[in-house]
């Protein structure tokens, strides 16, 4: 259960609202189904007391939002940010991407998010109704009472593993401030390091064969800001959608993982949106497992202005055998 | 590539302009031999090669790719290799992560005086190449066998 | 779709020995847009290039392909080619069939089908090559220096030799920097002063020079032949112009009691005063910090004595604006700090003092006029031990000190010995070095002569402690090469101090978008080839900013900083590389990546107004590329993620067609 309502939220929105300090704000509203929470900008109280929502389900990473929302709003946005999202927050201000004058951001603790599959995995399908509440609590078509499901059972895998309950950035927070943790994110890059190349490229084959070029990835990446994608760039040269050219059918995954490498924080949100359940974050935490282990310790976004790795360098870089050789 | 039921692999070289592609000119003035199979594209320094030029030789039937710059602290851009090194390292790295094999790639740093260098770099790396046989796995690597 | 033409090169047999230049040609006449395609035996010649000529006029030619040598050989003469046929030179490629396909393969038809490819890819490229114009720039004729040591003297003279104007900012009330307190320069043992002085002279003489004391530079904008550069001069509350440097103030200021920092503090100067007697300019100046006038407006001393009349107590801090050319960058060393040296004691006894107290302490100018007496008491000493790496060579302490060797340690600390035994034959010298490093002419053989003549005791190894107790200095130490403890009384330890940059230099090297090492060193633009250049165009380099380094050194590289700056200015204008990087702005995010790999800080940012397509205009900061400024390497295309920036010449499109030429 997460250490702060969503009626908390609400009044300290509100009154940020009614004095004026924000014009807008940016949180949660349920979508289709109970657990589908989206993005929504709220303009004033009543909106909020209508539609605004927390709980288990509040995936979505507003650090992206921003970018339009400060653009468009007069005044300050109001957003909502937890641990890992302000990671991204600070990314976005490192490459200049808003203005940090039009933004107003609340840190809020959080306690993991809940993946949906798991809770289906206990629950069963067929799904009418989720409580959030000491535990989650799945009505389905098929059982009479509520099912009730521990959140610590059915965490995402980016929440199982981690990395900060830390605020690297807010005007406000709301609870208490957790702390940087040691994370166990990059066994599985390591399990995966282990294989054979044939069993690398079994997996990988397997997962990547799933793909339908959705782009959902990169359209929820708070890395992938750019004004045009190269994707979407015709003269790029490496431009094109799915089905007209097997180019990118092949490379999408691995230039987007490499453009985004050492901006990209582990948000995990790429891996969160895949409808095909392809595990993105394990190219994502390859790059910064690797970086991290040749130049150095570095999380992306911990701090504003800091340079990534691949645009610095120092004299003594081990070469690119040696980094293949290193890992055997 | 199959000639006459041999296999010939197609090897794509990026060159910087100030070292290696001078290298390899040094190479041909001394008549030192390489394979045929290795292609060579110019680019000003070994910084301009995008990890995109490479997946697109690759994607485009190439074997190898190999990419080779001036040595560390030699560029004449300063520090443009040096960068390329941290960019290659983590390309290639990825290549292998995904299952590719890592000897289809490689950076090599050839000065301007390493014509002989250049010729056994070459055709070293097309004896390796060669040894690996086609390059089918970026192809495969989104179908489902 | 361009009219392309193509044209084979047989090189002799050079090319056509084992390329079958007419295959070559055949097969390039198929591809898409070449609209003509032939060979010819030697196609750098006269009667080739005319031919080149006449095809262009013959078939509209829009672009050239030459299958030939090595574009590092002829592109520059196709390029000329092209443009008196009327092309852009830009419109042409070479296919290198020479030393990278003839020359390396043996079989006619494997070098045949090679050629034939490295013709299709350049054609594939010169398809998607446009015209390219180098940009102009106008140079403004007049260089800044900054920073006027012996280093920044050199230079500004020599450029001013050659008819040039030239500034010189120095933000010291006099030029002359830390030569001017040395008392004797090895290996000929020359008094500083005496070689020193007469070029502070010439140089402020100098009708084509400038010279602003007591003054630094505070903005740096532009690029190479038109920097734009603000100067701050400091109030030196004395009216330069007015003051004849009679020192008449200096005898009367009642405020004596400040540490002067021409002595490094071991002696006292008034609050108004002239650093040393050749001071150049020969002005008085007032320190704010200790004058009673300007601090609460009692005393007046000063003005009342002037009979010149130069005292201004109102005097405030005045920006200069001015263009130049060409920036040089001689700010000089400075030891480091003792403080962290604790095992020296040198914050708790007056008796341990730095090689550069030491220069003082022994020149006839300075607190002592010239007689070795022990700072604590004044007593005559018996017993030098001088230390040497004080901070140099630190590997195992880069906390403390510095990493590299400060080179001009040995010497001065073998000059210092040499120059104590002969005045002073009763006083022993003991020498602890790690080695004694001489590369030099006639440094060695100074070294020798300490040694060997002067009978100065060189010890290999290291101090370990200095204890001041009972008024001597109780040094530890090891003999590393008999392999035993020392235990010796001195009267005072000399420590050789490791040199670092001046601590002004990183804050200009900002300014200036110039490179630094991990020291703060000034980087150069090629270790080997360009080692007084910046890599940041413009930008020159001399002295010890660029790495420690004696006289004769620094004075060699002042001239040569100073022949590449009268190479510069001597030019009308300049004329760009049109190879440049270039930033798509409607593309661009803005985010900084490129900026941050530019070697030459060519890239700046401004925020734009964008119409978006919802009618409304959005302010966004986007990349700017000042091609001036570019030297078109290319790193900056790799690290945009957007693809925004990309590179004339070498873009992405034409290296992608090359690459789907090569594999097709």
């Amino acid at each position: 259960m997460q250490k702060v309502t969503a009626s908390q939220l609400i009044d300290r929105a509100a009154a940020l609202l009614s004095d004026g300090s924000v014009s807008a704000v940016l949180g949660w509203k349920q979508g289709e189904f109970d657990y589908d929470i989206t993005p929504a900008v709220f303009a004033d109280e009543q909106a909020l007391r209508d539609a605004f929502v927390w709980n288990d389900f509040c995936g979505a990473n507003f650090s992206k939002y921003l970018l339009k929302a400060t653009k468009k709003v007069d005044g300050k946005v109001l957003v909502f940010l937890k641990p890992c999202d302000t990671y991204s927050f600070n990314q976005l201000l490192t490459e200049h991407r808003f203005d940090r004058d039009k933004v107003y951001a609340i840190g809020i603790p959080c306690e993991g998010m809940a993946d949906i599959d798991k809770v289906k995995a206990q629950s069963g399908d067929g799904i009418v109704s989720i409580a959030c509440g000491e535990t989650i609590q799945v009505t389905t078509l098929y059982n009479d009472a509520p099912v009730s499901v521990e959140l610590a059972d059915v965490l995402e895998e980016r929440c199982a593993n981690c990395k900060s309950k830390k605020h690297v950035a807010y005007d406000e927070l709301l609870g208490d401030e957790g702390d940087v943790l040691d994370s166990a994110r990059f066994d599985e890059v390591a399990q995966l390091e282990a294989m054979t190349p044939d069993e690398r490229f079994a997996f990988w084959q397997e997962h990547l064969s799933r793909c339908i070029r959705c782009n959902a990835c990169r359209d929820v990446c708070p890395a992938c800001t750019c004004e045009k994608c190269v994707f979407d760039n015709p003269a790029s040269g490496v431009e094109n959608k799915a089905p007209a050219n097997e180019f990118e059918e092949k490379m999408f995954h691995i230039i987007r993982a490499f453009h985004v490498a050492g901006r990209c924080t582990d948000c995990g949100e790429c891996s969160r949106v895949c409808p095909q359940n392809i595990p993105l974050h394990l190219l994502n935490r390859k790059f910064i497992k690797d970086m991290n282990d040749n130049y150095g310790e570095y999380q992306a976004g911990a701090e504003v202005g800091s340079r990534a790795p691949l645009v610095d360098f120092t004299l003594d870089d081990p070469e690119a055998a040696d980094v293949l050789d290193r890992r055997g | 590539m199959q000639v006459n039921g041999e296999f010939k692999p197609l090897i794509v070289a990026f060159c910087c302009n100030w070292c290696s592609y001078a290298g390899a000119d040094l190479a041909g003035n001394n008549r030192l031999n390489y394979p045929a199979e290795v292609k060579i594209i110019r680019v000003p320094c070994s910084c301009r090669v995008n990890p995109t030029f490479i997946l697109r030789a690759f994607q485009r039937g190439a074997d190898g790719v190999i990419l080779c710059g001036c040595h560390p602290g030699d560029c004449h851009y300063t520090s443009g290799n040096y960068y390329t090194r941290r960019r290659m390292a983590m390309l290639f790295s990825m290549l292998d992560y995904l299952g590719i094999e890592r000897e289809r790639t490689r950076v090599e740093w050839v000065s301007a005086a390493e014509g002989a260098k250049f010729a056994a770099t070459m055709n070293d790396f097309v004896a390796q190449v060669t040894a690996l046989g086609e390059n089918k796995r970026l192809e495969d690597l989104r179908c489902k066998k | 779709m361009q009219r392309i033409g193509v044209f084979v090169c047989w090189c002799g047999s050079n090319i056509a020995g084992t390329v079958d230049v007419k295959a070559v040609a055949e097969a390039l006449s198929h591809e898409p847009g070449v609209v003509f395609s032939t060979d010819y035996q030697y196609m750098c010649s006269q009667a080739g290039q005319d031919m080149i000529k006449a095809s262009v006029a013959e078939h509209h030619l829009t672009g050239i392909v030459v299958c030939s040598c090595s574009p590092r050989m002829h592109e520059a003469t196709f390029r000329k080619t092209a443009t008196a046929a009327g092309l852009n030179p830009y419109m042409v490629e070479i296919a290198n069939i020479r030393e990278q396909c003839s020359w390396v393969h043996k079989d006619m038809p494997i070098g045949t089908e090679k050629a034939i490819i490295l013709g299709k890819a350049a054609v594939a490229k010169v398809h998607l090559n446009a015209p390219l114009t180098p940009g102009e720039s106008p140079v403004t004729k007049r260089a800044l220096v900054i920073g006027g040591g012996i280093a920044g003297i050199q230079t500004a003279l020599d450029i001013a030799d050659a008819g040039f104007k030239v500034d010189i900012v120095e933000k010291k009330p006099t030029i002359g920097g830390k030569m001017a307190q040395l008392d004797k320069t090895f290996p000929t043992l020359d008094c500083a002063a005496c070689i020193l002085t007469p070029k502070m002279v010439d140089v402020a003489q100098h009708e084509n020079v400038r010279i602003f004391s007591y003054s630094e530079v505070s903005e740096v904008k532009g690029f190479v032949g038109n920097f734009d550069v603000t100067i701050k001069k400091h109030a030196r509350f004395v009216k330069e112009d007015l003051c004849t440097g009679c020192g008449a103030c200096v005898d009367k200021c009642p405020m004596k009691k400040v540490p002067n920092e021409f002595n490094l503090g071991m002696d006292n100067r008034p609050a108004i005063y002239i650093p040393f007697a050749q001071a150049v300019p020969k002005v008085a100046t007032i320190d704010p910090a200790h004058c009673n006038m300007l601090k609460n407006g009692k005393c007046g001393l000063c003005a009342r004595v002037c009979t010149a009349g130069a005292i201004d107590y109102t005097q405030q801090d005045e920006y200069v604006q001015e263009k130049y050319g060409a920036i040089v960058v001689a700010t000089g060393f400075n030891p480091i700090s003792m403080d962290k040296f604790d095992e020296f004691a040198y914050n708790q006894s007056k008796d341990v003092i730095t090689s550069l107290e030491f220069e003082r302490l022994t020149n006839a100018a300075g607190p002592t006029a010239g007689k070795l007496l022990r700072p604590s008491d004044g007593a005559h000493p018996h017993t030098l031990v001088f230390v040497q790496c004080v901070g140099s060579r630190c590997t195992a302490c880069a906390e403390k000190g510095k990493e590299y060797c400060s080179k001009i340690c040995c010497m001065y600390t073998a000059k210092h010995a040499m120059l104590v035994r002969d005045k002073y034959p009763d006083v022993d010298v003991y020498v602890f070095y790690i080695d004694v490093r001489t590369p030099g002419k006639n440094f060695d053989e100074f070294y020798r002569r300490a040694v060997e003549e002067y009978g100065v005791k060189y010890i290999k190894g290291t101090v370990g402690k200095v204890v001041p107790e009972n008024g001597v200095l109780k040094v530890q130490a090891s003999d590393l090469l008999n392999n035993k403890q020392l235990h010796i009384d001195a009267d005072m330890v000399v420590l050789a101090a490791a040199i670092e940059p001046d601590r002004s230099a990183r804050p200009l090297a900002t300014m200036l978008t110039a490179s630094m090492d991990t020291n703060d060193f000034f980087t150069e633009a090629h270790p080997k080839l360009r080692p007084v250049e910046s890599p940041t165009a413009g930008v020159f380099l001399s002295g010890a900013c660029q790495g420690p380094k004696d006289i004769p050194e620094t004075v060699s590289q002042a001239g040569a900083a100073a022949s590449k700056v009268i190479g510069l200015l001597a030019k009308d204008k300049l004329m760009g590389n049109p190879c440049v990087a270039s930033s798509n702005e409607a593309m661009c995010n803005g985010c900084s990546s490129c900026a941050n790999v530019c070697p030459y800080g060519a890239i700046t940012y401004e925020d734009k107004e964008f119409r978006m397509p919802d009618r409304t205009v959005a302010l966004r900061r986007v990349a700017k590329v000042n091609p001036a400024v570019c030297q078109g390497c290319g790193c900056c295309t790799v690290a945009c993620p957007s693809g925004a920036m990309d590179l004339n010449g070498f873009k992405n499109d034409q290296i992608l067609a090359e690459v789907d030429a090569i594999c097709k």
